[in-house]
């Protein structure tokens, strides 16, 4: 797969840090990436893996004195993100980067009107009138292809049904055309069909936008059908970096083949779904070196210390941060 | 639903619709636009001049001339009355409206912040909700001297903390919402969610308390009035006119017993319009 234009989303080094009973912990721990213009890169994991802190450090919204950003470079647009102030990052937000979120049931607000919430990030970032931005809203609302848009832009959130209200969160996100979308599980709370419904939606405005998406998932299924590239993430590292061919083609990293193996298929019996023995630890109780070596059936003396993340084809496209898997023995 | 939506969330329109067929809500408006009516109107309601002395012989008995007779000076006890109408619904509603705008404010942006800023202004609401409000509106009063203004003044005060409490509890479970971190990776600023996105949420409560306290602002304004600290004499206030009559209860009763009667009324009124809308708007009653 080539991908070709400019890099929409830079993460470089990214350590993010919560604090739990009074001390910090690294909870995201040397993430790199970046996702050019065009191309949809997955970040997938369990719950607790550091997917959703990612992206809330990209976003600048981690809670505050709860998360912090410890370290790292974050390039968002071409602008250097890291350190900016509230008042720029409210700037950049909505503005140069989206986001869609998980619950479109609870992410519009009850009592405003879809056409005035689509509408209002164009008044606050681009200083349209009410007007203008309202019949942009409905140019929106057909971009993302609800139905006889023109009479639903005075609707409510209730009443639209949850895809809807996804195509309605997406209209928001990319009301002020941004360059880079973060797509937080947008299609966990849908329906399956609508799932597909939704993804294809997202697919066709990236290619004709030319977005980055970054997409933020736990759903391989997702994953396989619209991502380019894929990134692994265990215990706040990323264990696996490939495209999404190679990765289940090659899965590598133990995590990845107990997580591809825990994927219940349609074309194998459901009795060989595996699951992955234990739980992942709490923060405090993470193992020295690589995080995973508690559950891991390759484990040796050596994981006590962090492998690094390393090449193992000759293109250097596939990383893979294990001692054993994947080395020539 | 309709293709063609209507202007209103559903939330909004059982209200409406439970608000309109809601007989409580109809008598007490019923009530309070009569009563707003003769306040507007007071110039031609009235039949005489409500500060005209010697109108006949004073503390005359209720008579078809005069109504509800005549006072100590020989003015005319109805007249008084719609005149006071004036005076007890424009300090209510002032008072009420400045309380709810300031109250729900205040509220928000202790709600929304939380941290410090939060526990400085419940600790200020929580020393002004512990003097009885008669106390504080007194005192206030005291330092700042009877005048209309002042009279608004110490009852918006005495009203503020409720409003604040109110729009904190609220915003505490608005500030969980999605939609506020929604708005929050938009770009919004604080300020925008507050009051743009925080405030219409938490209106439907802030309104109901509004029309409640509205009953009891009118009833503070003539309880100040009657122990001598009201708008002064000899602008007619209800207060000010029981006050007046309470001298010659034993013989010239209709003297306290009209104006007490004036502000029974009221209170009835906005006490129904309060308990309907509250019934109205709650989310738990059957549809």
């Amino acid at each position: 797969m080539t991908i070709a234009g400019t890099v929409g989303l830079a993460v470089n080094g990214l350590t993010t840090e919560i604090r739990s009973r009074g001390s910090w912990f690294q909870a995201v721990r040397g993430v790199s990436f970046d996702v050019h213009q065009g191309e949809t890169v997955a970040l997938v994991g369990e719950s607790g893996c550091g997917k959703s802190l990612t992206a809330l450090s990209i976003m600048g919204l981690l809670p505050r004195g709860v998360g912090r950003v410890a370290s790292g470079n974050i390039v968002i647009d071409g602008e250097a993100v890291d350190g900016a102030s509230d008042t720029q990052m409210e700037k950049i937000r909505g503005n140069r980067i989206g986001m869609v979120f998980q619950e479109p049931m609870t992410s519009l607000n009850p009592v405003l009107t879809v056409g005035f919430q689509i509408a209002e990030p164009l008044m606050y970032h681009r200083g349209l009138s009410r007007r203008d931005a309202e019949a942009k809203a409905v140019a929106l609302m057909e971009l993302v292809r609800i139905p006889s848009a023109a009479d639903r832009v005075g609707a409510y959130p209730h009443q639209f049904s949850g895809g809807m209200r996804q195509r309605v969160m997406i209209a928001i996100a990319l009301a002020c055309q941004p360059k880079v979308l973060i797509a937080d599980e947008p299609t966990t709370a849908l329906d399956v069909t609508i799932q597909a419904q939704v993804l294809a939606l997202l697919a066709g405005l990236q290619k004709s936008a030319g977005l980055a998406v970054l997409l933020i998932t736990h759903n391989l299924g997702v994953v396989a059908s619209v991502a380019d590239r894929v990134l692994v993430m265990y215990g706040g590292d990323v264990v696996e970096n490939a495209t999404v061919r190679d990765l289940f083609q090659r899965p590598t990293h133990p995590y990845t083949s107990a997580l591809l193996a825990a994927m219940p298929r349609a074309d194998r019996s459901s009795d060989t779904v595996a699951a992955i023995p234990g739980q992942v630890p709490t923060l405090p109780d993470m193992p020295t070196g690589c995080r995973f070596q508690s559950r891991c059936p390759l484990r040796q003396p050596q994981c006590a210390e962090l492998p690094p993340l390393s090449a193992i084809d000759p293109a250097g496209a596939h990383l893979v941060r294990c001692w054993v898997a994947g080395r020539p023995s | 639903m309709s293709a063609s939506a209507p202007p209103m969330s559903p939330a909004r329109v059982t209200a409406w619709t439970r608000a309109r067929s809601n007989p409580a809500i109809l008598i007490g408006s019923a009530i309070c636009l009569v009563l707003v009516l003769m306040a507007v109107f007071a110039p031609w309601v009235a039949p005489f001049d409500p500060n005209k002395q010697m109108l006949g012989p004073q503390l005359a008995d209720p008579s078809v001339k005069h109504w509800f007779g005549l006072d100590s000076f020989g003015r005319d006890v109805f007249s008084r009355i719609v005149w006071g109408a004036r005076i007890s619904l424009w300090v209510g509603v002032v008072a009420t409206l400045g309380a709810m705008v300031i109250g729900t404010m205040i509220g928000i942006i202790a709600g929304y912040f939380g941290g410090t800023i939060d526990r400085v202004i419940t600790m200020l609401t929580d020393i002004l909700l512990s003097f009885p409000q008669l106390v504080m509106g007194l005192l206030l009063v005291a330092v700042l001297g009877a005048s209309l203004t002042n009279i608004i003044i110490a009852i918006g005060v005495t009203a503020i903390p409720a409003f604040i409490r109110l729009a904190r509890g609220s915003t505490l479970a608005m500030r969980e919402r999605d939609f506020i971190d929604a708005g929050r990776a938009l770009g919004f600023s604080d300020a925008r969610i507050m009051f743009n996105h925080v405030a219409p949420n938490i209106m439907d409560e802030i309104i109901v308390m509004g029309s409640l306290w509205l009953a009891t602002a009118i009833r503070t304004e003539s309880t100040l009035a009657f122990i001598g600290l009201g708008v002064p004499p000899p602008t007619p206030t209800w207060g000010g006119i029981i006050r007046e009559g309470f001298e010659y209860l034993n013989d010239n009763y209709w003297l306290a017993i009209f104006p007490s009667l004036a502000i029974l009324i009221t209170m009835i009124g906005l006490n129904l319009i309060g308990d309907g809308l509250r019934d109205a708007t709650d989310p738990r009653a059957p549809q």
